[in-house]
């Protein structure tokens, strides 16, 4: 427990992130994508809008699609995390990281990482999403460059993929 | 952005959470945090201490039987609309959250911490209201139910006192089967309702018993849409009738208007939304 000095008191966070387990210590008040970011030094996971809109910050905690501004770092204690630099196996990327790759979905790349979790959490749980449902699953990831066609089309190249129709 | 500094409390049960709410008046409970955290990042909330609740076993599950679904105060919006029965016995819940925010507050966001806030352009407060639900409350009087009807008191007020903790919803199951709907307008940007409506009909033999008709957005709370329940209750259940109360929806309603919608706009919008959520109640 935080002693009564508000501000200064710290609280140990362990948590398992991309199979490792990492801990750190952190003000109550810390945002699980800061713990990421400055602590862990993960920063491929995003700080976009700051205000739980954009969806940059898109990571998983235990299975569960998750804005990390959204979240305290001490909620996450003793959680699994999986970032971004997760996904592929060494300089395997994982599918729908070829995907988006391969169907030009990005352009400056920054909205890349939240809206790649977003998607993988979207296919864990269906893998054979319509247009309709992909865009509405991505409501909460923004891209200001490319009109999200090409995102759409990477999800749906990406579900082929993994339901090995492809 | 973050928040103000603050002490964290993770809880572990109803009763401890009850007392660290007791011996800290500054507290506040902390259950999908899709409200309250963006709240404190912005400093408009700033709590001395936050209570978890997300890991306390006993608030989580959906149960239905005895004529009523229970609901466990820390059951995510994705963890209600898709338990067994639900979409049968409440077809407005999952239409309802399959509309609010994203799917990163479908996944987190709770339906004890959306009735606890009550934002005004909230959409399950709308729908338990219709589906006529009570919560079951711990505090420092000790347990107690609160009814729907006797919950919601104005703007982000409810009747809980400050160390109150919803633990239960609990709705009851129509007699008629499944005639509920949920229809919205969401503002472009932030996917709150400008306008929701909620109904829930109960038309045995097709003449309306039980009309429950409810808007949220509009108005500074949820609220009866009073002039249509009352059209509609007696009456066969067609299309007349339908017409009739959605000419009066509106009626006696104290809406607001802001820039993006006037109030003449959002009553415009009641009436749509209502014929919209009936239709698909009477298609039911």
């Amino acid at each position: 427990m935080a002693d009564a000095i508000a501000g200064v008191a710290r609280t140990q966070v362990t948590v398992t992130v991309n199979g490792q387990e990492r801990s750190g210590n952190v003000e109550p008040r810390t945002l699980l994508v800061h713990f990421l970011r400055d602590d862990l030094g993960l920063t491929g996971t995003h700080v976009g809008c700051d205000t739980s809109q954009c969806g940059a910050c898109v990571v998983t905690v235990d299975g569960v699609t998750t804005k990390s501004c959204t979240k305290l770092a001490v909620q996450a204690d003793g959680c699994s995390i999986e970032t971004i630099e997760g996904l592929a196996d060494g300089t395997n990327y994982h599918p729908i990281q070829d995907a988006f790759w391969e169907k030009h979905g990005l352009q400056c790349g920054y909205c890349t990482p939240g809206m790649i979790m977003s998607a993988k959490a979207l296919l864990e749980r269906n893998p054979d999403p319509s247009e309709a449902e992909i865009r509405h699953e991505l409501e909460g990831n923004l891209c200001r460059c490319t009109g999200y066609q090409n995102i759409v089309k990477s999800v749906q190249y990406a579900a082929e993929k993994m339901r090995g129709a492809g | 952005m973050f928040p103000t500094s603050f002490e964290y409390h993770r809880a572990t049960s109803v009763a401890e959470a009850v007392a660290m709410l007791g011996e800290h008046p500054d507290a506040k409970i902390l259950a999908g945090g899709h409200s309250l955290i963006p709240a404190m990042k912005l400093r408009l909330a700033a709590p001395a201490m936050l209570v978890d609740l997300t890991r306390v076993a006993e608030l989580k599950g959906v149960t239905l039987g005895d004529g009523v679904a229970t609901i466990g105060a820390m059951t995510t919006y994705d963890e209600l609309r898709f338990a067994e029965g639900i979409a049968d016995a409440f077809p407005a819940i999952p239409e309802a959250i399959n509309v609010i925010g994203d799917q990163q507050v479908r996944a987190h966001g709770t339906i004890g911490g959306a009735l606890a806030h009550n934002d005004p352009a909230a959409d399950l407060t709308a729908v338990f209201l219709a589906l006529g639900g009570r919560v079951e409350v711990a505090g420092s009087s000790g347990p107690r139910t609160i009814d729907g009807e006797d919950l919601f008191v104005d703007l982000w007020t409810t009747s809980l006192e400050p160390d109150d903790i919803i633990t239960r919803v609990i709705l009851p199951l129509a007699a008629d089967g499944a005639r509920s709907a949920y229809r919205k307008h969401a503002h472009p940007a932030s996917g709150y309702a400008v306008v929701g409506v909620a109904v829930a009909i109960e038309a045995a033999g097709g003449v309306v018993s039980k009309a429950s008709i409810v808007v949220t957005g509009a108005t500074s709370k949820p609220t009866h849409a009073a002039a249509a329940e009352a059209a509609l209750a007696g009456k066969a259940f067609d299309a007349d009738s339908l017409a009739a109360a959605v000419s009066i929806a509106a009626d006696g309603l104290e809406i607001n208007g802001d820039p993006y919608a006037s109030e003449e706009y959002r009553s415009q919008l009641i009436k749509v939304l209502t014929r919209r959520a009936l239709e698909a109640a009477m298609s039911r």
